[in-house]
């Protein structure tokens, strides 16, 4: 596959962009309700404004703030905290991998800015653009990890720790869904095959599994590095997968398309 | 205003970033085999289901006991899916799953979690 046979007309350019934009829209809804939440319940553990602005702009991962909530509030050290941080965390190095052959282009230094803005969301809508074009647009990158998330993201958790106090009852309001829920919505971009539905469907069940006799942050892990062995099992011939990562198909000049 | 915490944030920070920049900026991933990148590629769907299916299917007691949970989020997130799918509009696929959750709620057909 070459860029060209991908996408490389400014018509797919266009439409790929167009669709980035509407899936960061959801993205943001996502990010402005589950941050709002979060700000509600570092608000009830005792955090101040401050303390939640400092955890969104430096850990700027949700699922570990929302941990290190339940645990602050509970009482457990700090090293039994940040040790769970790095093993739910621990996700971003296999996005940071299916990132790199992509990103090899971009100077180091922004590669640098570019890490510290890895979620899950960036990693989905990034990615996606990137296999739509079969090609490196730095752009995609930027909405998926400051505009739809980042952003949203740290606002609505200061919100949500000032204004906390005014709402009576947020899971009336089902914010508690959005997260689950935009997940599993941004995977659908990245079911191109039966290899990504397998991996997606063993990652699942052996994440739940592996979470109720651990934890649910061991069971996330050990669903996203098991379900893509099992997708591996499915026969090439049956895959009917667009190029994995289109890893020797990017353009011999990745600079002109950033 | 308490600042108590935001040192806590910065070790977080510490422990996290390592795993975000090590595929970004070491240059050694550019020479993983096929089957690496194959793999890799399958993380992102794994991952992204892992973490929907452990969120609505998954609570933790106040105990801190992981238990099997059944509920109207397990019809909201499929039809955040089925939607999403369909329309290829995640935010509509979002705005069903949060109109189910809360019609449900609301009607007493569902319990409201803690």
């Amino acid at each position: 596959m070459t860029a060209s046979a991908v996408g490389s007309s400014p018509e797919a350019l266009t439409a790929s962009r167009r669709r980035v934009l509407v899936d960061a829209m959801g993205i943001a809804v996502s990010a402005i309700g589950f941050g709002f939440v979060y700000g509600l319940s570092a608000r009830e553990a005792g955090f101040s404004p401050i303390e939640v602005l400092a955890m969104s702009v430096l850990v700027f991962g949700g699922a570990s703030q929302f941990a290190a909530v339940g645990y602050v509030a509970s009482g457990l050290a700090w090293p039994g905290i940040v040790l769970l941080t790095a093993l739910l965390n621990a996700r971003h190095l296999l996005y940071s991998a299916a990132l790199a052959p992509w990103l090899s282009g971009v100077p180091f230094r922004r590669r640098a800015v570019m890490a510290h803005l890895l979620t899950d969301e960036a990693f989905a809508i990034s990615i996606g653009h990137f296999r739509r074009l079969g090609y490196t647009d730095a752009w995609g990158y930027w909405m998926g990890a400051i505009v739809s998330t980042f952003i949203p993201w740290t606002l609505a958790t200061v919100a949500g720790v000032i204004l906390g106090g005014q709402i009576p009852d947020p899971a009336r309001l089902g914010i508690d869904i959005i997260f689950p829920a935009a997940m599993i919505g941004l995977s659908v971009g990245l079911l191109t095959g039966r290899r990504e539905i397998v991996a997606a469907i063993v990652g699942a069940g052996v994440g739940v599994a592996v979470a109720l006799l651990s934890s649910p942050a061991v069971g996330i892990i050990v669903g996203g590095l098991v379900g893509p062995i099992a997708g591996l099992a499915v026969p090439a011939r049956l895959a009917h997968e667009t190029d994995p990562l289109a890893i020797r198909d990017t353009p011999a000049d990745p600079e002109a398309r950033r | 205003m308490s600042t108590d915490l935001i040192p806590l944030a910065f070790l977080m920070f510490l422990v996290t970033y390592p795993s975000r920049a090590l595929g970004l900026l070491t240059p050694w991933l550019d020479r993983l085999p096929r089957i690496g990148f194959d793999y890799l590629q399958l993380v992102g769907p794994a991952i992204l289901a892992a973490l929907a299916a452990v969120s609505v299917m998954v609570v933790v007691s106040d105990e801190g006991t992981p238990m099997f949970h059944i509920g109207v989020e397990w019809i909201a997130v499929l039809a955040c899916l089925a939607v999403t799918a369909w329309r290829r509009n995640l935010l509509m696929g979002l705005i069903v799953a949060v109109a189910i959750v809360v019609i449900a709620r609301n009607l007493g057909l569902a319990a409201i979690p803690a």
